[in-house]
């Protein structure tokens, strides 16, 4: 409806999702630490952080497939320990890997969702013809599920993860591994299916562009611990100004340092990166000051810094999994 | 209601696979029918037992190798629905896990006695003579070996991380439970060492029964192979229902 405006939706709804000190521990491993979140009523909500951060976890709880080992969360109403039973009729979820039955056809797929999930007989062939409408599925929904593209799959578990109205959807890292149109693409889907459908969702995701561009909030994640809440912009915000990045060997930083409007300065190897107001104006000031000056790129700040801000460390992928692609992406978000 | 149609889906869904995947159907009576055909037929050439042909002889036997095999894999076959998530799909779904359970064991059940069906019809073959009491004897007794041996499946499969030690429980469970059951050799005269095994494993008294229904002679009495076989799926199925309430 009145779509992005963000700002006003989120400060006026109620929340459906509280977690109360939500904590998970794997023998030593505190894989979620005393978690504090409320979660407004038709948000995107996402959990940004990097693999191993306690993301899934945390999502697993809130969908009661894990026990809490400490603390405890509400999901519309319904407490995750003692009412899983409710948490699981009001809540829809699409999981990290494949979930679909690849041998059953899409359409069968769903049909076994509406039967498990209730769906009343006489609304399940409309139910399909909506899901399947929306995400683009329904010329191949009678084709078996072997015969799909990654992001077809996604989809048709998008489309599956709707078909019983949930009021709330979990999407756990919903565009890993896809190729990046497929990826706008089940963006557009995730937002019209808010708009359309006034859902709340939560996403995983390690993908500081997914975070940005689809997420109403954010919470920076690492560790286990909630390190960050807030809009994208907010948060990006919280650097203060705008990087600069300088390639350069020798570079004079001690007059840098002295300058009103240079927040932050950080050396690496070959480069500079300086947090500066207003650079538009000091650019040439700056770039006099500090000497030869072999490139520069000037930037807004992205999640990537204010992760960086944080946590003292970058998201990248080196916990393993992701791949290619992810590396790709954290190297294009500022990444070294 | 919600319950009974999530049973339903359940079933549907390991039936539409069953049909779907019609290799596993032909792979899982080639091993039996090769028994039946080279061994039985090999070794049936120069022995005959209580004036029975050795190939008709072991038809039961081999019927209960068809649906131990089929329904223990079946069964161990969760672990790869736990692999590639579809089983937290239904996990998650609001249905109690009796239910889940119950669902999978049916839809094993049925897998496994279609199977049986199909060699059952073989026997027409090998020159078994049925009568509608026999095929329906043969079917009650395979189906409640099914629910016993797809619950057993089910327990080990819900507690197994990968598919590696399925050849640890083929060879330490499966075979056992089948060469001791009285599959190939009458029970009758064996020494007594060998005897208290037979006479422990429950897969004897599906073998017995079958083979009393269907060629007339048997170590115990039809209800006595009934009874212990339908005790052996009760203890299973309680078993699969309180592994399955106590998975995540």
């Amino acid at each position: 409806m009145d779509n992005f405006n963000a700002e006003v939706l989120n400060e006026s709804a109620r929340p459906v999702i509280e977690t109360f000190g939500l904590t998970k521990k794997f023998g030593e491993l505190v894989a979620v630490d005393h978690v504090d979140l409320s979660i407004r009523e038709g948000e995107v909500f996402g959990l940004l952080g990097p693999n191993g951060a306690g993301k899934t976890t945390t999502l697993s709880m809130l969908a009661t497939l894990l026990k809490p080992t400490e603390g405890t969360a509400r999901v519309d109403g319904h407490d995750i320990v003692r009412e899983s039973a409710a948490v699981r009729k009001c809540i829809g979820i699409v999981f990290q890997e494949p979930s679909s039955d690849d041998i059953l056809t899409g359409r069968e797929n769903l049909y076994l969702h509406a039967l498990m999930y209730g769906v009343e007989s006489n609304v399940r062939a409309q139910r399909f013809r909506e899901v399947l409408q929306l995400v683009d599925l329904e010329d191949r929904a009678n084709g078996q599920v072997k015969t799909y593209s990654g992001g077809m799959r996604r989809r048709l578990e998008l489309a599956r993860g709707l078909l019983h109205r949930p009021k709330i959807l979990f999407l756990d890292e919903p565009t890993l591994g896809l190729d990046p149109q497929t990826r706008e693409h089940i963006w557009q889907y995730i937002r019209r299916l808010v708009d359309s459908e006034h859902v709340t969702v939560i996403i995983t995701t390690h993908y500081m562009d997914e975070a940005e561009h689809l997420c109403d909030r954010v919470a920076i994640i690492d560790d286990g611990k909630v390190v960050a809440l807030d809009t994208p912009q907010r948060l990006k915000q919280i650097i203060g100004g705008d990087i600069i990045r300088l390639r350069i060997k020798n570079p004079r930083l001690s007059p840098i340092k002295e300058l009103e409007y240079v927040l932050k300065v950080e050396q690496t190897d070959d480069s500079v990166m300086l947090t500066v107001k207003n650079s538009g104006q000091h650019l040439q000031e700056i770039l006099s000051l500090v000497g030869n000056v072999e490139s520069v790129e000037l930037r807004t700040p992205t999640l990537n810094d204010v992760f960086l801000h944080y946590t003292g460390h970058e998201i990248r992928g080196d916990h393993a999994e992701g791949g290619f692609f992810e590396r790709v992406v954290s190297v294009r978000s500022g990444g070294k | 209601m919600t319950e009974f149609q999530g049973l339903y889906a359940l079933w549907y869904r390991e039936f539409k696979v069953f049909l779907r995947e019609k290799s596993r159907i032909v792979s899982s009576l080639f091993t039996p029918l090769l028994w039946i055909v080279a061994f039985g037929g090999g070794l049936g050439s120069s022995v005959s037992l209580g004036g029975i042909n050795y190939q008709v002889f072991i038809f039961p036997g081999i019927l209960t190798m068809t649906i131990l095999f089929s329904s223990i894999f079946f069964g161990l076959y969760i672990v790869w629905d736990k692999r590639i998530d579809f089983f937290k799909e239904v996990l998650v779904a609001p249905l109690s896990r009796l239910t889940i359970f119950a669902g999978k064991m049916l839809g094993g059940c049925t897998d496994a006695v279609i199977q049986g069906s199909l060699m059952l019809a073989f026997g027409v073959i090998l020159g078994v003579s049925y009568t509608a009491l026999t095929v329906a004897v043969a079917i009650v007794f395979m189906l409640v070996l099914a629910s016993a041996v797809v619950s057993m499946g089910l327990v080990i499969g819900s507690r197994m991380e990968s598919p590696e030690g399925f050849n640890l429980i083929v060879s330490f469970l499966v075979f056992p439970l089948f060469f001791l059951s009285g599959a190939l050799f009458p029970i009758s005269n064996l020494p007594s060492w060998l005897r208290v095994f037979t006479v422990l494993n429950p897969v004897t008294y599906a073998v017995d029964g079958m083979r009393g229904a269907m060629l007339g002679t048997s170590a115990f009495p039809l209800i006595v192979d009934f009874g212990v076989l339908f005790a052996f799926s009760v203890v299973m199925i309680v078993i699969g229902s309180v592994a399955f309430s106590r998975m995540r």
